[in-house]
C-alpha cells in the first residue's frame, strides 16, 4: 500500500495491525477482537481525514499510484470489449484508448486517457499525456458511435496533451478544436467522467458532453497547480496555494454549475476499494445513458450549446 | 593609432544638459533592433522597414488599419471581476485595474462592425497588452455575442487571435470558454456564415486549441508564433533545443494548418476580396 503524506495516522494504524497479525500467526492468543478495534480505528480515521481534504491533497489522491484508471474501469463496466486503434491518418496514441463495449446489453463507445499501472507502463501510455493522433482517434470512435446511433462516454484522466515538438507539428490545437466542436453537435449523447486528473486542454479535448461528472477526489483546471506556482510565483514551492486558488476540487466546480454531479468515492478513495468505485460509476453511466436516451436529438443538442453557452461570469454596466 | 585622442576621461555631458527622448517617438524593432520612428512605422503598416518584421499592435491599430473609415464597437459594457477571490503575488483585480489603466481596454477582445471594400464584416480583435491577451469569461461571452450578432446580420465573422491562452485567474471558467466559443462557432457555422480566423504574434495555448483553429480560412501575419504549447513548455519537457522556425506562421502553413500567409500590406485587400468572394449579392 502507498500512503500519502496526510496519511500518516492511518499507515501507523496498519503497522499497529500489521503487528497483531505476526502475533496472531503464532496462534497463542485470540487477537480478533483486538483487530477488529484497530480496524475500525482505521475506517473512522479515513473518514475524518478524508473529510477534511483540502485542494492539493485532492490533487495528490487524484494521482495516487494505485488509483485505478480507464482500462480498469472499462474492463470492470463492460461485459465485453472490443479495443479499437488508430486515427487513420497518423498512427495510434497509446495515451488515449477505446473501444466498443456491451454494459448490461447496452452497447457503448466507450473511451479515455490512459495512464500506466508501473513504470515501464507509464512510459508506454507517455503518462496519459495524448498526443493529436489521440483525440483524432477519439473523434473517430465517436462519429461511429453517431452513426450506428450509439451513446459515447469519455473517461478523462490526463496531466495535459503532450507538449512536443511532433505534436506541435501534427496539430495538437487542431486536433482538440476539431474534438470541441465536433462534440458539440454529435447527434448522440456524450457523457464524461473525470476519473483522475482533468487538466486543461488535454482534458476538455475529450470532456464536451450533454453531462460532464467528476469523482469525488479529482480535479478540474486550466492548468495543473504546479505550472501555476511556476508562472504566478515564478517558482514551484506555491502549488498547494495555487491548488487552493484555483478552485478545482469536484465540490468547488459543482457549487460552479461547471459540472453536472459529483460521484462518491469508497473511504479511503477510489484505490481503496476499487470494485466499488467500478460499481458507482457503472450505476451513475446507467442512469445517465437512459435519462438521455429519452430526449430527442435536437433537443440534446440544443440544451448542450445552452449549456455551455451560459458558461462565464461577468459583469455589465 | 587613430586620428582622435581623447583628452580627458569620462563622459562630460552634464545630467541637465542631456535631451530625453519623448516616450513613443521611437520604437525599437524586435525584428533586427533598428530603432525607427512611430512615423516611418505607421507608414509602413506598422511593420519596421528594414526587415518587415510586424510590430505586436492592438485591436484598434486593425480596426484603423482594415475598415473604410468608420466601425462601430459592440458589447463594450462587458467586464471581468475576481469572482473566484484569485491572489497570487497581486490579486486578479489589481491585475485587471493595472491591465485597465495601461491599455484603456475593458479586456482582452474588442468586437466591431464596419465594413472593408463596402462589405460589412464583424471583427473580434484581441490585445496581447491586456494581461497577455488571456481568454477568460468576458473574451468568450463577446465571442458568443459577436456570433449571435453574425448570425442576426448574416455577416461574416473575423477574430484576429493573439493571446498567451486561458486566464488562469479564472480556473476553470476560462477553460470552458474554449468550449463556449467552439459550441457558438458550430452554430455559426450551421447558418453557413463565412469565419475567418486571423491569428496573430503570439496566438498559443486555449486559443489556438478553440476558435483560432476553427476558421473556414486560417490564416496569420508572417513569423507569428502560434502553437498549443508554448515553446519553453516543450523545450523543459523534451529537453532538447527546438528546430529554427518552430511555431512560427510559415511552419503551421508547411504543416498544413493554415491557408495562406498574409503580410500586413495586403491584409485589406486580401480580406476584401474574401468579402466579395463569399458574398452572395
Amino acid at each position: 500500500m502507498v500512503f500519502l503524506e496526510f496519511e500518516e495516522p492511518i499507515e501507523k494504524l496498519y503497522g499497529q495491525l500489521e503487528k497483531i497479525m505476526d502475533v496472531a500467526d503464532q496462534g497463542e492468543i485470540d487477537v480478533q477482537d483486538k483487530i477488529s478495534e484497530i480496524e475500525s480505528k482505521i475506517r473512522n480515521k479515513r473518514k475524518e481525514i478524508y473529510a477534511g481534504l483540502n485542494g492539493w491533497q485532492k490533487v495528490q489522491l487524484s494521482r495516487h499510484p494505485e488509483r485505478p484508471y480507464t482500462l480498469y474501469y472499462i474492463n470492470q463496466i463492460c461485459k465485453s470489449f472490443t479495443e479499437i486503434h488508430g486515427d487513420r491518418y497518423f498512427g495510434d496514441d497509446k495515451a488515449i484508448v477505446g473501444g466498443l463495449g456491451k454494459i448490461d446489453g447496452q452497447s457503448v463507445v466507450i473511451l479515455g486517457h490512459q495512464k500506466g499501472v508501473n513504470t515501464k507502463m507509464r512510459q508506454y501510455r507517455n503518462f496519459g499525456m495524448a498526443n493529436p493522433e489521440g483525440y483524432r482517434k477519439a473523434l473517430r470512435l465517436m462519429k461511429l458511435a453517431e452513426k450506428f446511433d450509439l451513446p459515447v462516454i469519455c473517461l478523462i484522466d490526463t496531466p495535459g496533451a503532450f507538449p512536443g515538438i511532433e505534436a506541435e507539428e501534427r496539430g495538437q490545437a487542431e486536433a482538440i478544436a476539431r474534438n470541441l466542436v465536433e462534440m458539440a453537435q454529435l447527434k448522440v449523447p456524450i457523457i464524461c467522467y473525470i476519473i483522475g486528473e482533468g487538466a486543461s486542454g488535454g482534458a476538455i479535448g475529450i470532456g464536451l458532453g450533454d453531462r460532464v461528472y467528476m469523482l469525488e477526489f479529482t480535479w478540474y483546471s486550466v492548468i495543473s497547480p504546479e505550472s501555476c506556482s511556476s508562472i504566478l510565483w515564478r517558482n514551484w514551492d506555491h502549488k498547494a496555494e495555487a491548488a487552493e486558488q484555483l478552485k478545482l476540487t469536484s465540490e468547488d466546480m459543482l457549487g460552479f454549475g461547471l459540472i453536472d454531479g459529483v460521484i462518491s468515492e469508497p473511504n479511503g478513495g477510489a484505490h481503496s476499494n476499487p470494485e466499488k468505485m467500478a460499481k458507482l460509476l457503472k450505476k451513475q453511466i446507467k442512469k445517465d445513458i437512459a435519462e438521455l436516451s429519452e430526449v430527442t436529438v435536437k433537443k440534446r443538442i440544443d440544451t448542450r450549446l445552452k449549456k455551455y453557452n451560459s458558461m462565464g461570469r461577468f459583469k455589465t454596466k | 593609432m587613430g586620428w582622435f585622442k581623447r583628452l580627458s576621461e569620462g563622459i562630460q555631458t552634464s545630467t541637465t544638459q542631456k535631451k530625453e527622448a519623448p516616450d513613443g517617438l521611437w520604437q525599437q524593432c524586435r525584428g533586427c533592433g533598428k530603432t525607427n520612428t512611430v512615423k516611418e512605422l505607421s507608414n509602413n503598416y506598422l511593420k519596421c522597414p528594414d526587415c518587415n518584421h510586424h510590430v505586436r499592435i492592438g485591436s484598434f491599430d486593425y480596426f484603423n488599419l482594415l475598415f473604410d473609415g468608420r466601425y462601430k464597437e459592440l458589447f463594450k459594457s462587458i467586464f471581468s471581476y475576481n469572482f473566484l477571490d484569485f491572489e497570487d503575488v497581486k490579486s486578479y483585480d489589481e491585475r485587471l485595474e493595472s491591465a485597465n489603466e495601461k491599455t484603456t481596454l475593458n479586456d482582452a477582445l474588442t468586437v466591431a462592425i464596419g465594413k472593408i471594400k463596402r462589405k460589412p464584416i464583424i471583427i473580434a480583435a484581441m490585445d496581447f497588452a491586456f494581461i497577455g491577451g488571456s481568454m477568460g469569461s468576458v473574451v468568450g461571452e463577446k465571442i458568443s455575442q459577436a456570433v449571435d450578432y453574425a448570425i442576426k446580420n448574416k455577416t461574416p465573422l473575423m477574430i484576429i487571435s493573439k493571446s498567451g491562452g486561458a486566464r488562469m485567474m479564472e480556473s476553470a471558467f476560462s477553460l470552458m470558454q474554449m468550449a463556449k466559443t467552439s459550441v457558438k462557432l458550430a452554430e455559426l457555422s450551421r447558418e453557413g456564415i463565412p469565419y475567418f480566423s486571423f491569428l496573430t504574434d503570439p496566438t498559443t495555448g486555449g486559443v489556438t486549441a478553440s476558435f483560432a483553429m476553427l476558421g473556414d480560412l486560417n490564416f496569420a501575419e508572417p513569423n507569428a508564433l502560434i502553437g498549443f504549447a508554448g515553446p519553453r513548455v516543450i523545450k523543459e519537457t523534451i529537453k532538447k533545443d527546438l528546430p529554427e522556425g518552430f511555431q512560427r506562421s510559415e511552419f503551421l502553413l508547411e504543416h498544413g494548418f493554415l491557408d495562406f500567409i498574409v503580410d500586413r500590406q495586403e491584409l485589406k485587400d486580401k480580406i476584401g476580396d474574401l468579402l466579395h468572394f463569399f458574398s452572395k449579392s
